[in-house]
């Protein structure tokens, strides 16, 4: 295995692991709406990342799975939403919403640098394939980071001065 | 010439033909109260509609103390005269014999009057109690969009500087955020570019997601003027729904309801791959145009036309009419601003205006509209989630600029984040952060999304909820203190319309009882809450209107909205005047970016703009690299899927509105004789196709339900859009025995029991117009008729026996014109 295969495995678990992360804190936060419908948004971003990945690395001898990883089942959403809706008018939550924010952000920070070196090698091996598909994919992660980064600046102002 | 209409049976009433760059003829519209005449009316007051966001201006006849009717001005620039139904009729409201007259507190869970002192200590004593325990942020306002500008800014300023919250929003959010948003995406400051003269000039006249007709029926009178004259403009509509402005469409669109952004970049696609742009405008004056032409490449029409569902030979004609435009007018409204990816439809508006160079120039301009009458207010004195004056939260000299207005420190307003939106303001009251609010001018009861939790938010104990409104309305109900306000031509003011102009609105007659206007009860507040600038004195020395309004001038000056040529002598007596307006042009400005761009510089600009898929935010090192020259920007958007797309459990798409003779929530119109009884209750509308597959006609009662609620409507068959369902939104509970909501005996009757809690993510304006619901027959109409009009967008198909609406000799208005203008205007 070569750095460049490395690179695809390592970016193919993190773009799968992030789309699960999303769906999973979009469950959580149902009653933060904005958090809800948003994060489903970005983990199609990421999904279609693990699929354009899983497709790119056969070319390097890798066999990674297309499917995007399995959505929550619909029995883990619906007590998720339950249970968030259970918890809706209480404001200790919000503290729980920081720290997925949080989570989110820098499990796509970790992305975001693989893709970066997932570019580097591309044109240090002048790699065009490769290439296009950092330089098209890349900007929808650090969109991703910029999400979590512009929410949590927007509401903890709010969340941590009322505890 | 002289003739007397029945002004709900013809809501437009007659015309006025004109020439292309001719001058729209004047016709007087009166309406009088029954046995009065002209002669007897003893005052007339000037002043101007709050009843949408046209700015009809008009006088107030007053006789013995009470309005006896009103009369279109036919000096000012807006109307020429004309007036439209709910001008006409509804000034009849303000005489309701249930006003509140009286403040109400809650005592022992039930609503008892009281007196003024009783129920300000009230919220003093709350306001003072929150402050000391838990923070400005515990404190929230929620207004409105049919105050005074006077009210607004002593509102933002006892607000963001008094208590020093950054919660204050209005209910402007749902209608007219997306407009100011996507203003600022491209142009990097608010501000309306275009006017509605335009319309005099145009050769095309683009209306996207606007029932123009029924929205400001006013200057759809002016397009059918046009359409009757010489050398006529050709329109493009895109509507679901078969309003008036689709039936004179050249090119009628009606894609899948939440697919703007599918549509508006096959449009683009088109327009850039035949080259139908303005290379030298793009390179002068715009930054982004590269990436634009990269994203729209593979949107072609053939794609869109499985994307939104309408044949791609129409998107092709609809590309060719705007692309072949000599002079293109495009208006925007809720069919854009309340659907799925507001903001990223309404900037493709603006960015196919750029690429064209359709700006700047008699009959070249864009109108993102506004829905209510004094929308642009809360706007510009930063009482809809921006701080005052157009100025950047995230710009330190900006903020330090309003200190220095305000003479307080920067850090007494709140600046570390942006100023909280509506829907984030009840998130924080339903989670409990936000413990009081103060809602002045509207019904969140009703008009907000998914009702039942609304209801749930409000009536909740812990919150204390202000309500300052002229009636008991659905959310009045649900408050701890109730205050009763002073309405138009009641009290004195300003505002300003969708196209910038400024009108006074005059006191004609006193309020009734002990009701108040909204200005004195804000300063009242103040004052009991003592609140003092950085020197100790006053933070809100102005006692009256007009010195409010000369404090706004100085907080407005040098600003995009710049009031400081403006007084109430100068809007006293003639037209209103379109702002920037400053004492060397007291004319005002007709049109914004004649000459460039102008306030999109990063020193300049309001906002540094966001993600418009995620809202998050750019700062202002991006915007810096991305835009230096302070150049207009073209900012390009992908399609995204549906957040609720229809499923086979709500297998249809639920689209919601007004119709023309109502407004709201129906305070001021369901109060009016001859608009209650042409739309005098729910109804849902759906496609013959529909109607036929399920055996559903005319009449028949259904309900209709989405994961949130459910309401019941008798149905009207109309040429809609097939999958689609439409309920209008102003029907609450306030005029049932139910009170605030529905109960055991009478069902869902607000389109809102079933709209999802959804916002777009840059604008934040909620999603009226895109929730999945089902539909199931209730029972068989049995010969009665559904209670929506037959006069607009919900007319019946041919034979359906439905009796046209008609207002009767009660709604008859008189109609003069110059003989000599609508004989020369005819020629074609």
């Amino acid at each position: 295995m070569n750095g460049t295969s490395l690179t695809l495995r390592v970016l193919h678990h993190g773009e799968r692991h992030l789309a699960e992360e999303l769906l999973t804190v979009a469950d959580r936060h149902s009653t933060e709406h904005e958090v809800h419908h948003v994060a489903k948004d970005l983990a199609g971003w990421s999904r279609e990342h693990v699929e354009r990945l899983a497709v790119t690395g056969r070319a390097y001898g890798l066999e990674l799975d297309e499917s995007p990883g399995k959505p929550p089942s619909g029995l883990l959403t619906m007590m998720r939403e339950k249970a968030a809706q259970a918890v809706g008018h209480r404001p200790e939550p919000g503290l729980l919403l920081l720290r997925d924010l949080r989570d989110l952000h820098l499990d796509a920070a970790e992305n975001s640098l693989y893709w970066e070196m997932l570019a580097q090698v591309a044109q240090a091996s002048k790699d065009s394939r490769l290439l296009e598909l950092a330089s098209s994919c890349h900007p929808r992660t650090l969109r991703q980071m910029r999400w979590t980064n512009t929410m949590i600046k927007n509401i903890s102002p709010q969340l941590l001065s009322s505890l | 010439m002289e003739e007397s209409v029945d002004r709900i049976a013809e809501p437009w009433g007659g015309r006025t033909p004109y020439a292309r760059h001719g001058a729209w003829p004047t016709r007087v519209d009166t309406h009088l109260a029954e046995g009065v005449t002209e002669e007897e009316v003893q005052r007339w007051v000037q002043s101007a509609s709050i009843l949408h966001s046209d700015g009809d201006a008009m006088d107030i006849a007053v006789k013995d103390g009470r309005m006896v009717g009103v009369r279109g001005r036919a000096v000012d620039r807006v109307n020429r005269g004309r007036l439209g139904p709910k001008d006409l009729f509804a000034w009849q409201a303000n005489a309701s014999p249930d006003r509140l007259t009286r403040p109400l507190v809650r005592q022992d869970g039930r609503l008892v009057e009281t007196d003024w002192p009783t129920a300000m200590d009230r919220i003093v004593a709350r306001s003072r109690e929150l402050l000391e325990e838990r923070g400005p942020g515990s404190i929230g306002f929620y207004t409105t969009g049919q105050l005074f500008l006077e009210e607004y800014y002593t509102l933002a300023v006892l607000a963001r500087a008094g208590i020093g919250t950054n919660h204050l929003d209005g209910n402007t959010r749902l209608c007219t955020s997306t407009a100011a948003e996507a203003l600022k995406e491209s142009f990097g400051c608010d501000g309306q570019p275009g006017s509605y003269d335009d319309i005099d000039h145009a050769d095309v006249i683009a209306l996207f997601g606007h029932n123009l007709a029924e929205t400001q029926p006013v200057q759809w009178m002016r397009i059918l003027d046009r359409l009757e004259g010489a050398d006529p403009p050709r329109l493009v509509c895109v509507d679901p729904r078969p309003t008036r402005v689709a039936r004179r469409a050249t090119v009628h669109l009606a894609p899948r309801v939440g697919t703007n952004v599918a549509l508006l970049n096959a449009l683009l696609h088109e327009t850039i791959r035949h080259d139908r742009v303005d290379h030298e405008y793009i390179e002068a004056h715009t930054v982004g145009f590269e990436e634009l032409a990269a994203r729209v490449k593979d949107c072609t029409a053939e794609w869109a036309a499985a994307v939104c569902d309408v044949p791609a030979r129409l998107i092709v004609e609809a590309a060719e009419v705007l692309g072949g435009a000599d002079r293109l007018l495009s208006t925007v409204l809720q069919g854009v601003y309340q659907s799925h990816q507001a903001t990223a439809a309404a900037v493709q508006i603006n960015n196919l205006h750029l690429i064209r160079g359709m700006l700047g120039r008699p009959g070249a301009g864009v109108l993102q509209m506004n829905g209510q009458p004094t929308a642009q207010n809360t706007r510009e004195c930063g009482a809809n989630g921006d701080l005052p004056g157009f100025r950047n939260w995230e710009n330190d000299e900006h903020v330090a600029d309003l200190a220095r207005v305000w003479n307080v420190e920067p850090a007494t307003i709140p600046h570390y984040a942006p100023p909280t939106h509506a829907m984030q303001m009840f998130r924080y009251a339903e989670q409990g952060s936000i413990r009081m609010l103060w809602i002045s001018g509207t019904n969140p009861a009703v008009s907000l999304p998914e009702l039942s939790r609304i209801r749930s938010i409000l009536s909740g104990e812990r919150l204390f909820v202000v309500v300052q409104d002229l009636f008991l309305t659905e959310t009045a109900q649900l408050a701890d203190v109730v205050l009763p306000a002073a309405t138009w031509g009641e009290k004195t003011g300003t505002f300003t319309n969708a196209d910038r102009t400024v009108h006074l609105s005059d006191k004609a007659v006193e309020p009734p009882g002990e009701a108040r206007p909204d200005l004195d009860i804000f300063l009242d507040y103040a004052a009991r809450m003592d609140f003092r600038d950085k020197d100790g004195d006053p933070l809100i020395p102005w006692r009256d209107p007009e010195s409010a309004f000369e404090a706004w001038k100085r907080c407005s000056a040098g600003r995009p909205c710049d009031y400081t040529g403006l007084s109430y002598g100068l809007l006293r007596g003639g037209s209103g005047i379109q702002w920037p307006c400053t004492e060397d042009d007291p004319s005002g400005t007709a049109r914004l970016y004649t000459d460039g761009i102008s306030w999109a510089h990063p020193d300049r600009c309001e906002a540094y703009g966001k993600d418009l898929v995620t809202g998050a935010s750019s700062g202002v090192v991006e915007y810096r690299s991305l835009n230096p020259d302070g150049k207009a920007m073209l900012k390009a958007a992908e399609f995204m899927p549906l957040h609720e797309a229809p499923s086979e459990e709500y297998p249809f798409q639920l689209t919601t509105g007004r119709t023309v003779y109502h407004f709201h929530t129906r305070t001021k119109t369901g109060r009016t004789p001859q608009l209650n009884a042409a739309a005098p209750d729910v109804w849902v509308e759906i496609s013959e196709a529909d109607a036929a597959a399920r055996d559903l006609a005319e009449g028949d009662l259904v309900e209709v339900g989405s994961p949130r609620g459910s309401l019941r409507g008798r149905l009207r068959v109309t040429g809609l859009r097939r999958g689609t369902l439409f309920v209008p939104f102003h029907y609450g509970y306030w005029d049932t025995p139910a009170g605030f909501g529905p109960n055991a005996t009478v069902p869902g009757r607000a389109a809102n029991e079933t709209t999802v809690t959804d916002w777009d993510a840059a604008s934040k304006q909620p999603l009226f117009k895109t929730a999945a619901a089902t539909l199931t027959l209730v029972e068989k109409g049995g010969g009665q008729h559904s209670p929506a009009p037959t006069t607009t967008a919900s007319e019946p198909g041919p034979d359906s026996g439905v009796p046209a609406t008609e207002g009767g000799p009660d709604a008859r208005v008189r109609q003069s014109t110059d003989d000599a203008t609508s004989r020369e205007g005819g020629r074609r």
